[in-house]
């Protein structure tokens, strides 16, 4: 695809089925705690998972 | 769905509900933003009206890039459907487990800042200190409740825990005591204003505390205007030099330097950058939260300006990455290989269900935002959750519960929002807090560009 790139991403359908351990951080124990978000919380089983 | 955005010479694709992103030419851009509503033949047609003057488009060109789209959506990476709904209340309903605990260690402090949302760390009630015993309970409640969870977390929170650190010290020693017999890992997270940081606080901190947060708004006139001791002098020249030695001693552990910006300093990227200049790579900055008619309060007229500061600092960090000064910003800190699971993205934050707050007195809220309100007591750490009807509405509060989500491209990069900013502009955690929004998908937008760029390797876009 000479005019599209695409980026490297997790595919969330396939993480439907390997996620969900909860390990994960909590939003607002990290910097915030005021207006967190979720998607810059990093996956903690991610290592030999689906991508 | 997909979000198309144009942003620091980059044309941005994203699909939402794949998580997929893309970055496009100007041709692809165009037929993209086409695909779904018009015939192919109209696309052709269209665009060899468009790109009249570019002799390389032609007919063969668009419908290589049409036959790329349909590829694209065929391998779910494009106009992927929405399929979470249906899990985003069942995942949460089912979940009972609490694995995170915010501790007011100090309802007290030792700064008095105008702008703070605890009320100068009293929450608007009695001045108070956690004794040990209620920090024990409040351990032994968490491993209790805990399930089958591994890692659970505990910040000490304030006010400011500086001012109880001795017990800070024990409810650590008692976590690491307690741990390995229940097969758990604490990690203990610090937030100070810094005041009280000496060389023993800094050396236990480093060896026990997973992060820490030290909070500093940026410049010193920006700093000082706020944060303030309680003979009105500023705390900056006070508090930056034990920062400084603090990370330094940190080696490569995480911190973040965290400050808040107001209406004061809607130019806050000079702010961030003065903080990286100060030696600091961990940042962050966040948007105050206040009453409206707060003098300081963000203001709608700002946002323009708001929305430049993030689209400068996105490509200073560019530049500044590129030269090997680089920092990171908390808000654009996005693995977009590793992030959060689509379980985290649909059921929210976690407040009132994984994550509570603990007062000095041991009392349960769903988070640090509603301590205070009595409307949102929650039990205690002897009892437990008593309130679980409060529970259960936090339960069902997620990415698909506000009617203002359902039509927006971030809902899984925000989850639905804050509860508590919810709450405090719409009187429902089910509402949503629209400032917030706009500033977030304006975070969001520059945190994917800042990712396109480093993947892209494009080194013209920020000349």
């Amino acid at each position: 695809m000479k005019r599209i790139q695409t980026i490297a991403t997790r595919n969330l359908k396939q993480s439907a089925q390997t996620g969900g351990c909860g390990e994960c951080q909590t939003s607002c124990q990290s910097a915030c705690k005021t207006s967190c978000g979720v998607a810059n919380q990093q996956c903690e089983k991610y290592i030999g998972q689906n991508k | 769905m997909i979000h198309q955005y144009q942003l620091n010479g980059y044309n941005i694709v994203l699909d939402v509900n794949s998580g997929s992103v893309h970055c496009v030419d100007d041709l692809a851009y165009d037929i993209i933003a086409l695909y779904q509503t018009t015939e192919k033949q109209q696309i052709i047609n269209k665009m060899l009206v468009k790109y009249a003057a570019v002799p390389e488009i032609n007919k063969a060109e668009i419908i290589e890039v049409l036959d790329d789209l349909a590829g694209l959506k065929k391998t779910e990476k494009l106009f992927t459907p929405d399929i979470y709904q249906s899990k985003a209340f069942d995942f949460k309903n089912r979940s009972t487990m609490i694995k995170a605990l915010c501790l007011h260690v100090a309802h007290t402090c030792n700064l008095n800042c105008q702008y703070c949302f605890a009320s100068q760390g009293k929450y608007h009630g009695e001045r108070a200190c956690m004794s040990f015993e209620v920090g024990k309970q409040a351990l032994d409640f968490l491993v209790a409740n805990s399930g089958e969870m591994t890692n659970l977390e505990v910040d000490f929170f304030g006010g400011e825990p500086l001012m109880n650190w001795n017990v800070v010290k024990q409810i650590v020693g008692y976590g690491r005591k307690i741990q390995k017999e229940h097969q758990k890992n604490f990690r203990f997270t610090l937030t100070t204003n810094g005041m009280l940081i000496d060389d023993e606080v800094i050396e236990f901190a480093n060896n026990e505390m997973h992060n820490v947060v030290l909070s500093l708004d940026g410049r010193k006139k920006v700093h000082d205007h706020f944060r303030k001791t309680f003979d009105g002098s500023g705390s900056y020249d006070l508090v930056v030099p034990k920062f400084q030695k603090f990370v330094k001693m940190r080696g490569d552990k995480n911190y973040y330097v965290r400050g808040t910006f107001t209406h004061n300093n809607t130019d806050f990227t000079n702010d961030i950058l003065h903080m990286a200049d100060l030696g600091f790579n961990e940042l962050s900055m966040e948007p105050v939260v206040c009453a409206p008619d707060d003098p300081y309060a963000l203001q709608e007229e700002d946002l323009p300006q708001l929305y430049g500061q993030y689209e400068l600092l996105a490509q200073e960090m560019i530049k500044r990455n590129k030269s090997g000064k680089g920092f990171t910003f908390y808000h654009y800190m996005i693995d977009l290989e590793a992030g959060p699971c689509i379980y985290k993205r649909i059921s929210g934050c976690g407040s009132g269900t994984e994550y509570l707050a603990v007062t000095p007195w041991g009392e349960l809220y769903p988070c640090h935002q509603f301590v205070g309100d009595p409307k949102y007591s929650m039990g205690d750490v002897w009892q437990g959750v008593t309130n679980t009807e409060l529970q259960t509405q936090f339960k069902l509060c997620n990415a698909y519960a506000r009617a203002d989500c359902q039509g927006c491209w971030a809902r899984l990069y925000c989850s639905g929002g804050c509860a508590a900013n919810a709450f405090h502009a719409t009187g429902s955690i089910k509402g949503t807090y629209e400032y917030g929004c706009k500033l977030f998908l304006k975070r969001i937008e520059c945190a994917i560009m800042v990712k396109v760029a480093e993947a892209t390797l494009d080194s013209t876009a920020t000349e």
